[in-house]
């Protein structure tokens, strides 16, 4: 210990001091020594299981420094001969039973295996190798997640994530041994389980055993297509993601180079998912006040995250009045398109207009395939896509010149930026709520208990007056969380009249279809600041007062909650739980 | 700590039972332990009570109890049957023996010389434990009433003092003089990792306050060993009173038993004895009249090796899938359902009521410097006498391979013995006369485990027993971290190789560097000492892998694919038997010539070994 009582210990000789850190490996990443690991993510618990991570600690020999946590002290190593020789050993065991058809894996480039392989000089693999024959069949039945468990190194990422974000173990592990396996129940494609396409298990994985399925090929099907005219619209949390495919940092706004090269890679239209956010707000808004006059169906829920509803028509399907019908803003942007569009843009039809949108997410890919939003957004692109296909055509990301999106459709307020984050909605809609009453906008727009998307900010509440009557809003992130608040409702003690949720931990910042963040929890957070810093500097915080949404009102939806606002910006839910498999008599 | 007056008097409670079995008149022991029982025990049993029914022509007394008891521990010699008062032990009693013993020796007092233990080296009829080498030579505590009581009976466990430690214990009050009683015992987890368990239990302790467990680890895995079992099946009380003394020195409520579902016999006794000692108020809540409750739960594994390990057993209490978790935390501060956990072996935890009442200087006064008190082995393999043995710690080898065990079978040579089952280590010759304990036993490659003790002669191919046991561990690794997942399975594959005789020398190097890399890494107990066995027969016995890669030749004559079977041309006679025996053919050959094996053909099952009447056809 050196003075005031700050702990420290010896990394390679060198001392560092620590704090709160868990284990050697979040001391040694403080000291700027990345240590290799499979199965660490520090949002999950830890596991211990690759054994990458093995660091040689003098009178405590070889130790997994994922599970170990410091003590003042401690002299460790990271790079003895004994830990060399064990994390290769492990690659190439590892490698050994591994398809290691890197090149058409959509995970090159990508793939921690690769990764450390590369780094470790793997050139050779001493062991009997698994045999072509042996390979399981991929699983593609899902709309979101492709899986194949010929990659899986079975760090369990993925069923730690199921299970501690979700709550839903679609995944866990089988059998014993070197047979263990990922598997669904009974093996089931993942299709056919109560998976809610959030995307986490994959955004977890270190290597291509899940993945988000790519839709790459038919945008480019759209794109080569001289008969249609192709839009393309950005969730909000896309831009501040995005830009880390390019070297930029997390959270840097890179949304007016989005819409460059957006133009630059042929689509015709290009709008902004945030336009459709406050709209969104709008409706919600609205509903939310028409059922506190009416105290029915309170509290109400959120709907903008599809992995959310379909948890509910899955599990709650007794409670689907409690959802907000409000489309998501990515089902709301594309059928308010398709319908006014061609009013304002030359060329445009109804029948030639095709909407491509680009969201942070694995579960829009299933919202837009619901048969109750059918044809209205035609392929649905991940952020990772949409860089991929900035690189596949060779678009100087960095160095493109700032557009502006198309008006209208494009314009929009700080509230809708901010739907990015776990708590954004129910901020963005207090704020229009409010006004809605009260005809006045709210004094302080930052409702600054909903705000944060760390771990410990998984369960936000926050309590607002409106002319008198206090309204109590909790806000989740995890499907965990929500059924905690679901639980509370189905047995009288809830208090709160609007429940936000969102799927993934964070809300959409961390959403599956960001690049990879899973192994930093800061990355989230950064992303989440970059959205409040542009709502903050944004002219126009409030989505009732964002100039195109009041025109679209005023020229045609009249109202929030119209009979054409329900007709174009509704939808429905119904129970779509599955024979399950206890149920099966 | 005030001491408390106990509403229960148990020198009482011990005068009545012990007057109960002075009732009994004359006790015929008959082990019912499940190797007996398998064995035909429960018939003997009941045609020792029909003969019974006659009490008249009884001397003493005028009557006589048939009392099934727990194992006696010389497993291959059941059903066994002791009569205490008659100072005589009948071996392999079989139900038609039963009214001989009745008539002959009870009735007229004459020994069945027949059905006596037959001493291996003198082979003279032997009459009773005190003379038998096997029981002689043990120093029995954790398995002292195995045998001697009724295991299902708690009036027969209180007359051999069961409850009255838990009695002192709760009278004196003072959990922490309890600890420091085990901790000055020098009593060391029998479980296999040798942890001091007092230490254990001062960590739990020091998390006093809220929620704490017990665990009782009666997932005995090792194949061959059963020491847990019978003392589960044969003293189940001990175990309880244990249990209660722990968790009152760690301040817990509740305490679990994981047995496996193999040991149903264990399960049946256990769950009654818990009945019974709930309803004695010595379990339960306000035991013996103090504020102290205890409830002993059941859990009954599912047969996974790895859920002996702790953190898997507390996984799979929780109802999770049986994998370890990375320790720390350990269970003492993180265990069952997230509250600190003391997680005792059972043949540990059945040590604990001894020390309480003889001493912790009475415990520590035998066994070695740094391993006290007595352990137990189940001793196999190539030795006359067979089965679960007790010695104090320190016990040579030697003593207990020629003394207690009676020496090699059939005068074989002694060649090594595997200790600690999966996890240990081969021992040989050079190891006989060190004094077995902990420390000892880790610095000569093996451990104790949880005491397997398998004695092998010239006869046993050592490769083929790393392979075996590698196949074990390869099947039951959960498959949760890589080395042991992958390791495992890749060193049996080299094993496989060599035992069939495609091995390289190249394998050897990479069979012991992957040994090393699965011993330093992998994450639990499981996989740090799956490569033991290979580790330790790699450096005691280089040679014989050697000559398995090199001369392709298994010296043992054990390994099939490295066997030849020839005809001696000089010796053959030209009968035809073996070609006509041989199921593949193999054999060629004309009447009364010699006749010939084709290799290729040949699957070594030695049918026509044995088929030669001229002792023409031997495996080389």
């Amino acid at each position: 210990m050196t003075e005031n009582n700050k702990k420290t210990l010896f990394i390679n000789d060198i001392e560092v001091e620590f704090d709160k850190e868990k284990s050697i490996l979040e001391v040694a990443k403080k000291a700027g020594i990345e240590i290799p690991t499979f199965c660490y993510r520090p949002d999950l618990t830890q596991f211990g299981a690759c054994r990458m991570c093995v660091v040689e600690i003098e009178k405590r020999g070889i130790q997994a420094s994922c599970t170990m946590p410091p003590e003042a002290g401690l002299r460790v190593y990271t790079n003895t001969k004994k830990v060399r020789k064990i994390r290769k050993t492990i690659l190439e065991l590892l490698l050994a039973h591994h398809d290691r058809e890197c090149t058409t894996c959509s995970k090159s480039g990508s793939c921690e295996l690769q990764k450390y392989s590369f780094e470790y000089g793997i050139t050779n693999i001493p062991f009997e190798k698994i045999k072509e024959e042996d390979f399981i069949p991929i699983d593609s039945s899902s709309y979101s997640i492709q899986r194949d468990m010929n990659k899986c190194i079975l760090c369990g990422a993925c069923v730690r994530a199921c299970r501690e974000f979700q709550g839903l173990s679609v995944l866990d592990f089988y059998n014993r041994g070197y047979r263990a396996k990922v598997q669904t129940m009974a093996n089931k494609n993942m299709f056919d389980v109560d998976c809610v396409n959030c995307g986490q298990c994959a955004s977890v994985c270190p290597t291509g055993a899940l993945t988000v399925k790519s839709n790459i090929d038919m945008v480019y099907d759209l794109l080569l297509d001289r008969e249609v005219k192709v839009a393309i619209q950005f969730a909000p949390s896309v831009r501040v993601a995005l830009g880390e495919m390019f070297g930029l940092k997390a959270g840097e706004n890179s949304i007016k180079k989005m819409y460059a090269a957006a133009r630059k890679l042929g689509f015709d239209l290009v709008f902004d998912t945030n336009f459709s956010a406050d709209l969104t707000i709008m409706e919600e808004a609205n509903e939310f006040v028409q059922r506190v006059v009416k105290n029915e169906n309170l509290p109400i829920f959120t709907s903008c995250c599809p992995a959310w509803v379909r948890y509910m028509e899955l599990k709650h399907p007794d409670m689907l009045n409690h959802l907000s019908t409000a489309k998501s803003p990515q089902e709301m942007l594309s059928s308010t398109i398709k319908e006014f569009a061609p009013k304002f843009y030359e060329g445009v039809t109804k029948e030639n207009l095709k909407v491509v949108s680009v969201m942070p997410c694995s579960a829009k890919k299933y919202e837009a395939k619901r048969e109750e939003l059918k044809g209205q957004t035609d392929v649905v692109l991940t952020t990772v896509e949409f860089a991929k296909m900035i690189q596949t055509e060779g678009i100087d990301f960095n160095n493109l010149k700032e557009e502006e999106a198309n008006s209208p459709f494009g314009g929009y307020s700080g509230g809708a930026t901010i739907f990015g984050a776990s708590g954004g909605v129910a901020e963005a809609a207090v704020r229009t709520a409010y006004n809605m009453i009260t005809g006045k906008n709210l004094e302080n727009l930052d409702i600054q208990p909903l705000r944060g998307v760390d771990s410990s900010s998984r369960s936000k509440e926050a309590v607002v007056d409106i002319q008198g009557k206090k309204i109590k809003i909790r806000v989740v992130s995890t499907l965990i969380e929500a059924e905690k608040a679901i639980k509370e409702i189905k047995e009288g003690k809830a208090d709160f009249q609007m429940l936000e949720v969102m799927a993934c931990p964070g809300g959409c910042v961390n959403g599956a279809g960001q690049p990879i963040s899973c192994k930093d929890a800061r990355i989230k957070e950064d992303r989440m600041e970059g959205l409040y810093k542009e709502d903050k500097n944004l002219a126009v915080r409030n989505s009732h007062e964002n100039p195109e949404i009041q025109k679209l009102y005023k020229e045609f939806l009249e109202t929030p909650g119209s009979k054409l606002a329900h007709h174009l910006l509704h939808t429905t839910y119904s129970d779509k739980r599955k024979g399950s498999y206890l149920d099966l008599k | 700590m005030e001491k408390l007056s106990l509403n229960v008097d148990i020198k009482n409670e011990q005068k009545k039972a012990q007057e109960l079995i002075q009732n009994q008149g004359l006790r015929v022991l008959v082990c019912a332990g499940t190797g007996c029982v398998a064995n035909g025990s429960m018939q003997v049993i009941e045609k020792f009570k029909q003969l019974g029914v006659d009490v008249a022509i009884l001397n003493e007394k005028d009557k006589m109890t048939a009392v099934p008891t727990g194992c006696h521990g010389f497993c291959e010699q059941g059903v066994l049957v002791t009569i205490p008062k008659l100072k005589v032990t009948y071996v392999k009693v079989k139900v038609s023996d039963v009214e001989e013993i009745f008539e002959s020796h009870i009735k007229g007092g004459k020994p069945v010389e027949r059905l006596l233990y037959v001493d291996p080296m003198t082979h003279n009829h032997v009459m009773d434990d005190e003379h038998i080498n096997f029981y002689a030579k043990q120093t029995r505590t954790a398995l002292k009433n195995c045998g001697n009581i009724n295991a299902e009976s708690i009036d027969e466990a209180i007359a051999a003092r069961g409850y009255e430690a838990l009695y002192m214990v709760l009278a004196e009050n003072n959990p922490d003089k309890v600890i420091e009683t085990i901790e000055k015992s020098g009593l060391r987890g029998r479980g296999g990792g040798g942890f001091p368990t007092g230490r254990k239990w001062r960590f739990t302790a020091a998390n006093k306050g809220g929620k704490s467990y017990v665990v009782c680890n009666g997932d005995e895995g090792d194949p061959g060993a059963f020491m847990d079992r019978s003392v589960m099946e044969g003293d189940p009380h001990k175990l309880l009173e244990g249990i209660a003394i722990a968790a009152f020195a760690v301040g817990a409520d509740e305490a679990y038993i994981y047995v496996r579902a193999e040991y149903p016999l264990a399960i049946k006794r256990l769950r009654k004895a818990i009945k019974d000692a709930e309803e004695r108020n010595f379990l339960g809540n306000n035991i013996m009249g103090t504020n102290f409750n205890l409830t002993i739960h059941i859990r009954e594994g599912a047969g996974a090796f790895v859920c002996g390990e702790e953190t898997a057993l507390i996984a799979s209490i929780e109802g999770e899938r049986g994998m370890p978790r990375p320790k720390p935390p350990f269970p003492a501060n993180k265990g069952l359902f997230g509250r600190p956990t003391l997680i005792n072996n059972v043949e540990t935890l059945a040590n604990v009521p001894v020390i309480i009442l003889k001493g912790a200087d009475w415990f520590s006064s035998m066994g070695t410097e740094t391993s006290k008190g007595t352990k137990t082995f189940a001793l196999t393999g190539e030795v006359n006498n067979t089965g679960l043995i007790e010695v104090p710690m320190g016990t040579t080898l030697r003593q207990i391979i020629f003394d207690i065990g009676g020496g090699m079978r059939e005068g074989k040579k002694f060649k090594a013995v595997q200790i600690g089952g999966p996890s240990g280590g081969c021992l040989t010759e050079e190891h006989l006369d060190i004094p077995m304990d902990y420390d000892n036993l880790i610095k000569a490659g093996a451990m104790v485990g949880s005491g397997g003790l398998v004695v092998m002669s010239d006869k046993t191919c050592i490769v083929e027993v790393a392979r075996f046991f590698m196949n074990f561990t390869t099947n039951e690794s959960c498959g949760k971290c890589v080395p042991c997942r992958e390791g495992t399975k890749n060193m049996l594959a080299i094993l496989q190789k060599i035992v069939k005789g495609n091995g390289t020398m190249e394998d050897l190097d990479k069979l012991e560097e992957l040994a090393e890399v699965v011993k330093a890494g992998s994450l639990c107990g499981l996989g740090k000492t799956a490569p033991n066995p290979v580790l330790s027969t790699l450096k005691y016995f280089r040679d014989e892998y050697i000559a398995h890669i090199q001369d392709k030749k298994c010296p043992a004559g054990v390994c099939k694919a490295l066997k030849k079977i020839v005809i001696q041309e000089e010796l053959c006679k030209g009968c035809t038997k073996c070609a006509r025996n041989c199921p593949v053919g193999a054999i060629q050959g004309t009447v009364k010539n010699p006749h010939k094996i084709d290799q290729s053909k040949c699957i070594k099952c030695g049918a026509c070994v044995s088929a030669c009447p001229f002792k023409a056809i031997v495996s080389e």
